[in-house]
Order: structure tokens, then sequence, then C-alpha cells
């Protein structure tokens, strides 16, 4: 059984009438790690919204895990972490991040356990008892990760996770998002603005163009597994690179090409 | 050995040095008062005549001679004004819960909040007195208590219906329940928006009070001997009982900032 599967799936903006999304079909497997990549306002955010069953789709039918996307959201299907950190001021880190935990009753005992496991991986200990606003904004980003990774989900949909945080701190996390995947077996669906990071985390690369949103090319990454500091010097990694790089310029090309036609 | 006495001796110099730099802060504000008082003293009462502004000493002296009247009648009427207060902001808060709830009901009825918000609802004094009898302090708490309920309503609803999109489709995703978006995250992010309202309506409940006993009321209030002093030409009486009432208002608005901010510890705008 897929666990994402989206069947022409288009949504219009009544405000603005943005037509964000068009067409879109996309299955998507256990155990895959698939990311979206294209350029600012081509319908990413929205599509992982309407996989989360935040945001209604107005064409087409989505189903996750088997069931309407309604269903899958009610069983608590999936964790997200949103493009800007979502982080509750009067909550601390460490109540921030327990959030999902409290919702799904966990006693205090296994909460305490897991959030102190949650701040290691992000490197936040010592920083439990701060407020939101007391950290700096990649901090942020990490509690919010933190907190979609804290109830296991089986499935997470990440929006551009990364894009606050520095170079190094970035490379780490990967490894971390990946060796985590590999162990939980989950699946993930991750948007990203860069190229590398695509093609080093994920087994297929939606790229997208916009205008309406649509999927303009699914490439598959037959990197070798595990991926780690080899997979960055893998001549395969660079072809790919390029790959979906020119697929991202054939997107916006044909779109010049339209537009001049207009 | 030496090292702890050298750690300390530096943080109490800078103490010294911090409440140097308060006092110095405050220094400007002390000098107007000072002179403001001055000049009321030995400029604006003789100019205005003694009589109609008298002066500050013989303001001072009146409320010491009748401190005990002053401070019993500011504490009766105190508790005209808190009742109106407990009263109004906790209907406005359950009206305020209401129409964040049902968004459309809310719609529906902001426009004439806002719009009653700005009518000078004091002028229903007397008719309150009327209703509930001018002697029954009802009839204080209700007119205390409409002043307090409009700000209180405006600034809660506004609180619970700002929260970001993206705080709430959140809640969503671990499938809340209404009542659960509200209890995690409406009520906490109103919480600084309803204390702005609770601030205003300290000052609007005093004022309803006062006014309230104005056009009558039992003669241990402090509104009513603030009008007989007047009737009576007592005017350093009337302006003692106008300190005493201030210091009231005063006081009452400090305890809901106190309340605030042992309440809103966590979020940014009161601590740093
Ligand atoms: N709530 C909304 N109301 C109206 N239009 C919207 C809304 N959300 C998104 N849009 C529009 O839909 C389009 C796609 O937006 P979306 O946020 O999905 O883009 P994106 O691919 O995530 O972009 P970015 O890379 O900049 O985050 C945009 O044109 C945007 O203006
Ligand atoms: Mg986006």
């Amino acid at each position: 059984m897929s666990v994402v599967e989206l069947k022409g799936v288009g949504k219009r903006f009544e405000r603005g009438g943005t037509v964000a999304l068009d067409g879109i079909d996309l299955t998507i497997e256990p155990g895959e790690f698939v990311s979206l990549i294209g350029p600012s306002g081509c319908g990413k955010s929205t599509l992982l919204r309407i996989i989360g069953d935040l945001v209604a789709p107005t064409a087409g039918t989505v189903t996750v895990n088997g069931k309407t996307a309604h269903q899958a959201r009610l069983d608590r299907d999936y964790g997200i972490v949103f493009q800007h950190a979502v982080l509750y001021d009067w909550r601390t880190v460490a109540k921030n991040i327990a959030l999902p935990l409290e919702m799904l009753g966990w006693s205090r005992a296994k909460r305490a356990a897991r959030i102190s496991e949650m701040v290691d991986l992000v490197e936040l200990a010592g920083f439990e008892h701060h407020h939101p606003w007391q950290l700096s904004g990649g901090m942020q980003q990490r509690v919010s990760i933190a907190r979609a990774l804290s109830f296991s989900p089986a499935l997470l949909l990440m929006d551009e996770p990364f894009g606050a945080l520095d170079e190094m701190t970035r490379e780490r996390l990967n490894m971390e998002l990946l060796r985590i995947w590999q162990e939980t077996g989950s699946t993930i669906v991750f948007v990203t603005h860069s190229i590398s990071e695509a093609v080093f985390l994920s087994t297929r690369v939606v790229v997208m163009s916009p205008r309406p949103g649509r999927i303009s090319e699914l490439i598959d990454i037959d990197l070798p597994q595990p991926r780690g500091s080899a997979t960055r010097e893998d001549p395969h990694f660079f072809e790919l690179v390029t790959a979906v790089r020119e697929s991202l310029a054939r997107g916006g090309a044909a779109r010049a090409v339209e537009q001049d036609l207009a | 050995m030496t090292a702890p006495a050298a750690v300390e001796a530096l943080p109490r110099g800078a103490l010294a040095r911090r409440v140097g730099h308060r006092a110095g802060d405050w220094l400007p504000a002390l000098v107007v008062f000072v002179a403001g008082l001055a000049a009321w003293q030995w400029v604006f009462s003789p100019l205005a005549g003694k009589f109609l502004l008298p002066r500050p000493s013989a303001i001072s002296k009146s409320l010491w001679d009748n401190h005990h009247v002053l401070l019993s009648a500011g504490w009766f009427t105190f508790k005209e004004a808190l009742g109106g207060f407990v009263i109004g902001s906790l209907l406005a808060v359950a009206v305020a819960l209401v129409l964040a709830r049902w968004r459309r009901l809310g719609e529906a009825l902001m426009p004439y909040a806002i719009a009653v918000n700005a009518v000078p609802i004091i002028a229903f004094a007397p008719i309150t007195n009327a209703w509930f009898g001018v002697l029954n302090p009802h009839s204080k708490w209700a007119i205390a208590g409409v002043l307090c309920f409009f700000p209180v309503l405006v600034n809660t609803l506004r609180g619970l219906t700002s929260v970001r999109p993206e705080a709430i489709e959140l809640m969503r995703s671990y499938a809340a329940s209404e009542l659960d978006v509200f209890r995690r995250v409406r009520i906490p992010a109103a919480l600084p928006f309803l204390f702005t309202g609770l601030r205003v309506a300290t000052v609007l409940a005093m004022i309803g009070a006062i006014v309230g006993d104005y056009f009558g009321g039992s003669t241990l209030a402090l509104g009513v001997q603030i009008e007989n002093s007047i009737t009576l030409f007592d005017f350093p009486f009337g302006w003692a009982a106008i300190v005493v009432a201030s210091a009231f208002g005063i006081a009452f608005y400090v305890a809901v900032v106190l309340v605030e901010r042992l309440s809103l510890r966590g979020t940014p705008s009161t601590s740093d």
C-alpha cells in the first residue's frame, strides 16, 4: 500500500485566484525519501499541506496510508515541520517538544525521557527551559524538527527544515535525519531549495515548475545506501546534481517560451 | 582565597552603580513633581484664590485630619469598582470566547461592540442608579461593569483570533479538538491582550463607581463625600478625597499589572 497517492490534484486559491497546483499525480511508497524542489511559489508548501489535510485540494484525490487524508490526520499518521518555525511563545523548548506527546497522552516520565533524547539530537541541551524568543532562528527551527520527530510518525512532511541553519549544522542534521529514516523505516516528504541536499538525501527528486504548479520531472536517485561523506564525492552524485539542475532550468525555460508566446 | 572577595566586590560596585543609575532615572520626574507642587502652592493657588484652588498644604492637612473617614470611604468605593470590574470582565471574557468559537456570530456583533465602546457609557450612570436604587451597591456594580465590559471584550477577542494560522494548523495536524486549540493555543495567546483590557478596565471601574456616586449613593462612598464637600464649599476636603480616589485607582492598576507580570513570565513583552 502506498503511503501517499495523489491523483490529478489541483489547488486554486479563491483569494487572489492563484492556481497553486494543477494536475499533480504522485505516488510515494513506504520507506521512500522524496524531495520536492522547484522555484519559489511553485506550490511545494501547498502540496505538503494538501497531503497533511491542512488545505483542501480543489481537484483530484489524496490518499494517505490507504485512507483519506482527513482520516490519516485524525489518526495522527504524520508529523510536520513548517517552513517557518511554529513555536508557542508561552511554552519552553522542552514543553514545545512535548506538545504532540501531551496530545497523545504520554505519561510525564515517558515525555521527560523523550524530551532529553530529542534535545540531545538537535544539540539544544541546556536550553530546555528557554522560551522560543530567547533562541536564534536556527535554534527555533531545530526545536520544531525535534517536535516533529518526537512521536516517531511513520510519515514526515518537512518544509525546508534546514533552510535557516549554517552549513555544518545542516550537514550534521542531514546525517541524523538519514539515520532516523533508516532506523525507523519512515517515509519522508522533504521540501528544499538546495539541489545537492535533495540529491544527497533522497531516493527520488520531484522537480516542479511554477504558474501553475506542476511536476515537470521525477528523477530517481540511485546512489548507494547508506549515504555518507563518500556519497558527496561519488561521480554519479555530480551527474545527478547536474540532471536536477538542468531539469529545473528546462522548467524555467519552458515557462519563458510560454510567456513569449502569450 | 582572595578570589571570592574580589568577585564579590565587583557586583557590589555594579549594584551600587545600578541603584545610582535608577535614582538618576527618577530624578527628573521627581524634580518636576516638587516644582509642580511648589508652583501650585505659591503661584497658582494665590492666583486662582485659595478658596477655589486650595494649596497643597491645606489639602494635606485635610487629608491628615480626615484620613479615617477618607480611607474607609475610599475602600467602600473601591469595593463598588471591584464588583463591577469582576462582573464586567468575567462576562466579557465569556462573550469573547463564544464569539471567537463561532466566528460568524463574532463578525456580526463585533462592529456593534466597537461602536458601543466609543459611546460615553458613563452617561448611563443615573439610569443604573434608577434601576437598582441609589443606595444599592449593585447600581454602581452595573455602571462600572458595563464600562469594563467593552474594552475587555474587544481586546480579548482580538487576542483569541489573531493567532498565526500555522499555530492552528500544527494543532490540527495533531488532530486536536476545538477545545484543545482554545486551551493550548488561543487562550494562552490571548492573555497579554486580556491584561491590556483589564488595565484599562481598572481605571474605568473607578470612574464608574465615583461618577455613579455623584448621582446619589451611600454617604459612606467617596464620590458622595466629594459631592457633599463641594456643595459645602469644603474644597480642601474635596481635593483630599480626590487624592484618596487616585491612590486607590493607582493601587488597583498596579495590582493588575503585578498579576500580569506573574502570569506572563514566559512572554517576551514582560520580562527581559
Ligand atoms: N493561503 C493562501 N491564499 C492565497 N494564495 C496562496 C496561499 N498560500 C499560497 N498561495 C499561493 O500559492 C502559490 C504557491 O505557494 P506555496 O507557498 O505553496 O509556494 P512554495 O513552492 O512553497 O514557495 P517557496 O519556495 O517560496 O516557499 C503562490 O503563488 C502563493 O501566492
Ligand atoms: Mg514554501
